[in-house]
């Protein structure tokens, strides 16, 4: 082992922080966009029998498509530069969408249905009864899938430094062309450290909407 | 059109010859693939439902896991400086290369082995044993064959997995499909680009599909449920929650 040098991390600190900030757009972003999509697909998905395969066959579709020619075909799709950002939120979307679109249909079909009777029963309308329980209800689910998409987006982020834009891949890939492993692992762990970020606020969010769960863990 | 010159790119017999024509880079990615494939299912099915039969080692479980919050394209750069300076010759790019994929491919093969053997349903456990079935026959002949269809999921993953860090790994110098995303990017030349990112696509479909095939016919009929209505009910041995099977509904559409 050589001696650890870390002057290139303080030496190079705001452009490490700069970096990650663009990276935590690029893979929180989608998650929020994404999320915004897959509840109306996934709640779709649970009340048609017949749409269910199709649209969450669909969804685990675009996970099969490799990041990497994903991320170069966006611009032909989308019309956008080969370096925009977009092209890298629009791909995170929808591998984020191929993660919860079924995770939202599980989530919602784990309400219990006595639930659902007494909350009809109570005169909720059907969309004040989605908002009003059965989403509250599927959140520990809806937050489960949201942190696997959490860590995989912040990792899939990283490949797009092999086309240039701009975040903590940079420094994995420059560093292997300089054969300088110090860089690397300022990408790595820069990488590690974001998504750990994310989990953590994700678990807290989920938490603090669910204060009931704590109650009865509790008892 | 950047649409009309991919095809072009595409159909051009000029393109698919020689050895940086796409049939070669084709069967490097091919054999990537599957070599990478053979040393993780030898290492991960077997040890994923040894610990899942005799409940030693979870944490193994749990460290895969946790390798997949590491950036692929990470570990394969920070493998590469390393076999660099320490290996010589052709094996040092394609040694750590592979090596890579094996560490990512661990993960969803060990979770499907590990998930695919707890999951199944104790009932048919304590049948086999009252039919006086010894604990390797319970083992090979029920817990195995109801794993199945979580072992083809985690299979299904890891293949797609394999692909798509095979292409990222040509930015090392390994070749495949993905020299085509690389070279074309390098030289301005986006046809060939989205004709390669194409091609990996396309690839990865098929590869999915041919283990949703094999998973067809190899996973036993009273798991799946397709041919459950022609007997009577109660013949599911292993009744497995589809909502568990990762892959149940591309597996069935």
């Amino acid at each position: 082992m050589k001696t650890l040098d870390l002057s290139y991390v303080s030496d190079n600190w705001s452009d490490i922080v700069h970096r990650a900030w663009q990276h935590a757009v690029l893979a929180g972003l989608p998650l929020l966009i994404g999320l915004a999509i897959a509840l109306p697909l996934g709640w779709w998905a649970r009340r048609s029998t017949r749409l269910r395969p199709f649209l969450i066959g669909g969804a685990g579709l675009l996970y099969t498509i490799p990041s990497l020619a994903l991320l170069i075909v966006m611009p032909v799709i989308l019309g956008t530069k080969i370096l925009s950002p977009w092209n890298v939120i629009v791909a995170m979307t929808l591998y984020t969408l191929a993660l919860l679109v079924r995770t939202v249909a599980d989530g919602l079909s784990a309400v219990p249905g006595d639930v659902e009777q007494a909350a009809t029963a109570m005169g909720y309308t059907p969309v004040k009864r989605f908002f009003g329980v059965d989403l509250p209800l599927a959140i520990p689910v809806i937050a489960g899938g949201l942190r696997v998409a959490a860590v995989s987006n912040v990792s899939i982020v990283s490949v797009a430094s092999l086309l240039g834009v701009s975040q903590l891949g940079y420094y994995i890939t420059n560093g292997y062309q300089r054969s300088y492993s110090i860089e690397v692992w300022v990408g790595i762990i820069g990488c590690l450290v974001l998504a750990l970020l994310f989990d953590l606020i994700i678990q807290l969010v989920s938490r603090a909407l669910t204060p009931w769960l704590r109650v009865r863990g509790a008892s | 059109m950047i649409l009309t010159d991919t095809w072009k790119w595409l159909v051009d017999g000029a393109n698919w010859s020689g050895t940086d024509g796409i049939l070669h880079r084709l069967e490097q990615h091919v054999i990537y693939t599957l070599i990478t494939l053979a040393i993780s299912c030898l290492i991960a099915l077997p040890l994923g439902s040894w610990i899942a039969h005799t409940g030693h080692g979870r944490w193994l479980v749990s460290l895969a896991n946790a390798v997949r919050a590491v950036p692929s394209l990470g570990l394969l750069c920070i493998l590469g400086i390393w076999a660099s300076s320490h290996i010589s010759g052709d094996l040092a790019l394609t040694g750590p290369s592979i090596a890579v994929l094996v560490v990512l491919a661990l993960p969803p093969l060990l979770a499907g082995a590990y998930a695919g053997v707890t999951e199944v349903d104790p009932a048919a456990r304590d049948a086999a044993k009252g039919m006086g079935m010894t604990g390797a026959q319970v083992f090979a002949k029920v817990e195995l064959p109801n794993s199945l269809p979580l072992v083809f999921s985690g299979l299904r993953s890891a293949s797609l997995q394999v692909i798509a860090t095979a292409t990222i790994a040509a930015f090392l110098g390994i070749g495949g499909l993905g020299r085509f995303l690389l070279d074309g990017q390098a030289s301005g030349e986006y046809q060939v680009m989205i004709g390669g990112s194409v091609l990996v696509a396309v690839l990865a479909l098929l590869v999915d599909l041919l283990f949703a095939l094999a998973q067809r016919y190899l996973v036993s009929p009273g798991l799946t449920g397709r041919r459950v209505r022609r007997h009577t009910a109660g013949t599911g041995t292993g009744n497995l929650d589809p909502a568990t099977n990762l892959d149940g509904e591309k597996a069935t559409a």
